[in-house]
């Protein structure tokens, strides 16, 4: 009499919020790697990653140099350790001031609204159509090429896109209940901002963060491969890239492509993170505009 | 001369040209509740939200406890004098609280802006209005994705209970509630009534709660008040059409539903 | 004995997080041809998903177990072409309509896109039968409204398309999920007045879904009560309301503030309603229940006939005969 039937269907891909899944824990782990390394990676590298020895130039792996040498026959593996420390510190700086400054805007726009909010919208608007890169390299011809101007540029392009995204999600906080509540209590804008707005908004800053840790990454390793960001001698993967460039044409890649890399993996690991953190978090709900509009 | 300690007089609001509240006035004396009932879109909230200082008057006055509310504070100390006045309580339980906050955390933070209280007297004082809303500790200190509906909204009603308003606003606060639930928070407001001598603004479309809660009752369509009264009469001898629609409208013992209304259906 | 629809120990366990999760746990009803049900409960009481089981809209990895049967065909067994031509047939009306219906395709679009694919219908032949339903629904300028779009009307308005693209499937069974729930009390009288009046006219039957008690008793032949997925009473409206046999249809009753008259304190019921996962061993209610004792914590009490319906309570004569003194 009585029937079982179970509905089929393919289970849940990934756990659902707060999991992270395989293939972002394997980035995370890399990024993790990258981070320590570029802690104490120079501490790590047993040769002097700027002592050239000409004798070994483009040479092969030697006992104590693993990865070999570069065209003026320094030791690779010292030069990617302590190039780590450059390449994840200069991203970090444009995401922590971009982020910064972004965020501030998109904040003051959505909670003062009307002209202010439409004014910021119309100058972002036009930042928009400076690309990062170029401005990055305008500001290096104008001050003088190296890793703090092209960290100031880039900070300065991404802001539009940070202030772009955070400002959606701060209006429709700023119009949630219990932040209204807060102004009715007598709360002061700037307590309710840091306090309780900003602070909610943080999972979507953090992977908003991630992502563009990766793409600041990029940049600034072109800005670098064009010589307008770090200066040899000093190590940085973007350079070696571009360093590098020679040796490819002779037959010996070993650097471009080790420094490239390790470019692309951690770039691809920030990506995926960052997918991953914002998976589920900005749920915007569209068919709320449909319900306002209708009872009209 | 007038003992009212809120009191509206010729409130219109316009949004970009659309009416939503035309000429409304009412007052409301220390203790008393008044109701304002309407159907979904005839000003009721944007009533309320001009009251608390959420939304700016087209034109028009309003009053509370001697004090004009019509225009923005004009100082700090103004603004949290406001506060201390009136509040307001809104319908939906799960975004009234900010979810990174734990109940009692957030009625201290309410403390410490209006009162003097040491960190022990705040704790007292949570305690008190916990107990007045019926939480107990455990529920007080979780996070609000723990707590039920009708709990959430007794935390709204705790918050705003905090800094001892003379008014409190409750914008639909127990429309979104279970019937269980519904009829546990209406006795907390009859409770909190009593108790602290509070006078309510109690929106609402769901005239058997309002019969309930209210002594007095303004009923709005469009815009505009077309009836007013004591709850007893507004709704036993509803004069104006639309307040006897209304009154037809609520299912009861041998109520069937009429369709000659339907032919009528505006827009 | 066969009606239109035959529901007989339905239990819905949906794929939980970590564990099963039921949902819907030993309901039995039965719709006659042409008969009015209410289903009635708080949220989480599984109404919807008792609406989701007939229509077998189940949420992905969920557990069926127990038969429905339409017209004493089996709903199990069916599949593709013939279980859409039966989903056909029992159309749904939802609590919001904005969620059911295509915003960027006209009311015409929605309403005889059916009609014209299933029925080969030309647009016009389809368009006049849709304006014809349109205007019994109560809607005025119903060709205009072919050419309008959802966000151009109203919540209430909205409904009674949903209602009239229900009736164009010609069905003989309408399934409601709330649908005056989102309403304003006016709007809400004069779409069940249009629902109430056509359904008679049609002899249709109906499964209506509402929180509320004294519309679904006002409307309906029978009303069932639901608590934590399983039913606790069904009985004809009038004596159901008149004098409930469960002690939570009673509480439930009791707790409604009522229009008629001003109480000091409502009487309530402690706790919050539970869903069907989280119930207790023996009687579902009896974490709440004011007439509890230990015999319904040990077993669970079977929906039996007594009076006019059925009840789920082991102490239902002895507490009637206390409140008759
Ligand atoms: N911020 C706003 N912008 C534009 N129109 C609004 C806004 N708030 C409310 N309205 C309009 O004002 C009218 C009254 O709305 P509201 O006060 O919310 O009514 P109620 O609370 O009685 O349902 C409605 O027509 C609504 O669409
Ligand atoms: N898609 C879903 N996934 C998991 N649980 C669900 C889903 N939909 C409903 N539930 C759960 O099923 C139970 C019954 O829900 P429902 O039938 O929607 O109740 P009602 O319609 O009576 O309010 C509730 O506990 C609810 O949390
Ligand atoms: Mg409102
Ligand atoms: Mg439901």
């Amino acid at each position: 009499m009585t029937a079982t039937s179970v509905v089929r269907a393919r289970a849940g891909a990934r756990a659902g919020r707060g999991g992270l899944g395989p293939l972002g824990v394997t980035a995370a782990t890399v990024i993790a790697v990258a981070v320590v390394l570029a802690a104490i990676g120079p501490e790590l590298a047993s040769a002097d990653p700027n002592a050239s020895d000409f004798a070994h130039a483009y040479g092969p792996p030697t006992p104590g140099h693993p990865l070999g040498y570069d065209s003026q026959g320094r030791d690779l593996l010292a030069r990617l350790l302590t190039g780590a420390r450059t390449s994840l510190l200069g991203p970090l700086w444009v995401v922590a001031l971009g982020m910064t400054a972004g965020t501030a805007i998109a904040v003051v726009a959505a909670w003062r609204g009307g002209w202010l909010d439409s004014m910021v919208s119309s100058v972002l608007e036009v930042m928009f159509s400076f690309p990062g890169v170029l401005l990055a390299m305008l500001v290096a011809a104008v001050f003088g090429p190296g890793l703090t101007s092209a960290v100031f540029a880039l900070a300065v392009a991404y802001i539009p896109y940070i202030a772009r995204l955070v400002r959606s999600a701060a209006v429709a906080e700023r119009h949630k209940p219990y932040i209204q509540a807060l102004e009715v209590q007598g709360l002061g804008a700037f307590t309710i901002c840091l306090r309780h707005l900003v602070p909610n908004l943080l999972p979507l800053l953090a992977a908003q963060a991630t992502l563009f840790f990766g793409y600041a990454m990029v940049d600034l390793a072109i800005v670098s491969f064009f010589g307008l960001g770090v200066q040899p001698p000093d190590a940085d993967w973007g350079v070696m890239v571009a360093s590098g460039q020679s040796g490819v044409l002779q037959g010996y890649p070993a650097e471009s492509l080790l420094a490239g890399g390790c470019i692309v993996l951690l770039v691809v690991a920030f990506n995926v993170l960052g997918e991953r953190l914002s998976d589920g978090r900005r749920v915007h709900r569209p068919w709320r505009l449909f319900r306002r509009g209708g009872t009209a | 001369m007038t003992e009212a300690i809120l009191e509206v007089e010729g409130l219109h609001k316009t949004f970009k040209g659309a009416v939503a509240v035309a000429d409304v006035s009412f007052s409301l004396r220390p203790g008393a509740a008044l109701a304002v009932v309407g159907e979904s879109g005839s000003g009721k909230t944007t009533v309320a939200r001009m009251i608390v200082g959420l939304e700016r008057p087209t034109a028009g006055r309003i009053t509370a406890c001697g004090h004009d509310r019509s225009h923005p504070p004009r100082s700090v100390r103004e603004r949290r004098r406001r506060g201390g006045e009136i509040q307001i309580v809104f319908q939906d339980p799960y975004s009234s609280l900010d979810p990174r906050q734990s109940p009692a955390t957030a009625v201290d933070e309410i403390l410490r802006l209006h009162t003097r209280l040491d960190a022990a007297g705040r704790r007292r004082r949570v305690a008190e209005l916990a107990d007045l809303v019926g939480l107990d500790e455990r529920q007080m200190n979780v996070l609000p994705s723990e707590l039920s509906g009708g709990q959430r909204q007794r935390v709204a009603i705790a918050r705003a209970l905090a800094a001892e308003p003379q008014i409190l606003i409750l914008d639909e606060s127990v429309a979104a509630l279970d019937v269980s639930i519904q009829a546990q928070v209406l006795n907390v407001l009859a409770g909190v009534r009593e108790r602290t001598g509070v006078a309510y603004l109690f929106i609402s479309h769901d005239l058997a709660v309002v019969r309930q809660v209210a002594d007095e009752i303004v009923v709005m369509r469009g815009g505009s008040i077309v009836e007013r009264g004591p709850t007893a009469q507004v709704l036993d001898n509803p004069r104006h059409p639309y307040t006897r629609l209304l009154r037809t409208s609520v299912p009861g013992p041998g109520w069937r539903p009429a369709r000659r209304a339907t032919r009528k259906e505006t827009q | 004995m066969s009606g239109i629809l035959d529901i007989d120990h339905l239990t819905v366990t949906l794929a939980g997080e970590d564990r099963p999760k039921p949902v819907l746990s030993d309901v039995s009803m039965s719709i006659a041809e042409g008969e009015a049900v209410g289903l009635v409960g708080e949220s989480g009481s599984g109404k919807s998903m008792t609406v989701r089981s007939i229509i077998r809209l189940l949420p992905p990895g969920a557990r069926m177990e127990g038969n429905i049967r339409v017209r004493g065909v089996d709903l199990g067994t069916l599949r593709g072409a013939a279980l859409r031509k039966m989903r056909a047939e029992m159309p749904v009306i939802f609590q919001d309509p904005r969620a059911h219906i295509n915003p960027v395709r006209s009311v015409g679009d929605f309403l005889t896109e059916a009609l014209r694919i299933h029925r080969r219908m030309s647009r016009a032949a389809a368009e006049d039968r849709a304006a014809d339903v349109l205007d019994e629904v109560g809607v005025s300028e119903a060709r205009r409204r072919l050419r309008q779009y959802p966000h151009e009307l109203s919540g209430g308005l909205l409904q009674r398309v949903m209602i009239a693209s229900a009736l164009l499937a010609e069905p003989r069974l309408l399934l409601a999920d709330e649908p005056t729930t989102a309403l304003d009390v006016t709007t809400q009288a004069e779409v069940m007045a249009v629902m109430d009046e056509l359904r008679r006219e049609r002899g249709l039957a109906m499964l209506f879904i509402t929180h509320d008690l004294e519309l679904a008793a006002a409307i309906c032949d029978r009303t069932a009560v639901m608590y934590a997925g399983r039913v606790m009473e069904v009985r004809a409206s009038a004596s159901l309301l008149e004098r409930p046999l469960h002690p939570y249809t009673a509480a439930l009753a009791t707790a409604r503030p009522s229009i008629e008259r001003k109480v000091d304190r409502l009487t309530t019921i402690p706790g919050r309603p539970l869903s069907a996962f989280e119930a207790p061993d023996g009687c579902a209610f009896n974490t709440r229940c004011a007439h509890v004792r230990e015999s319904c914590r040990e077993q669970r009490p079977e929906l039996r006939t007594l009076l006019d319906g059925q009840v789920a309570c082991v102490r239902v004569e002895e507490l009637q005969a206390v409140s008759h003194d």
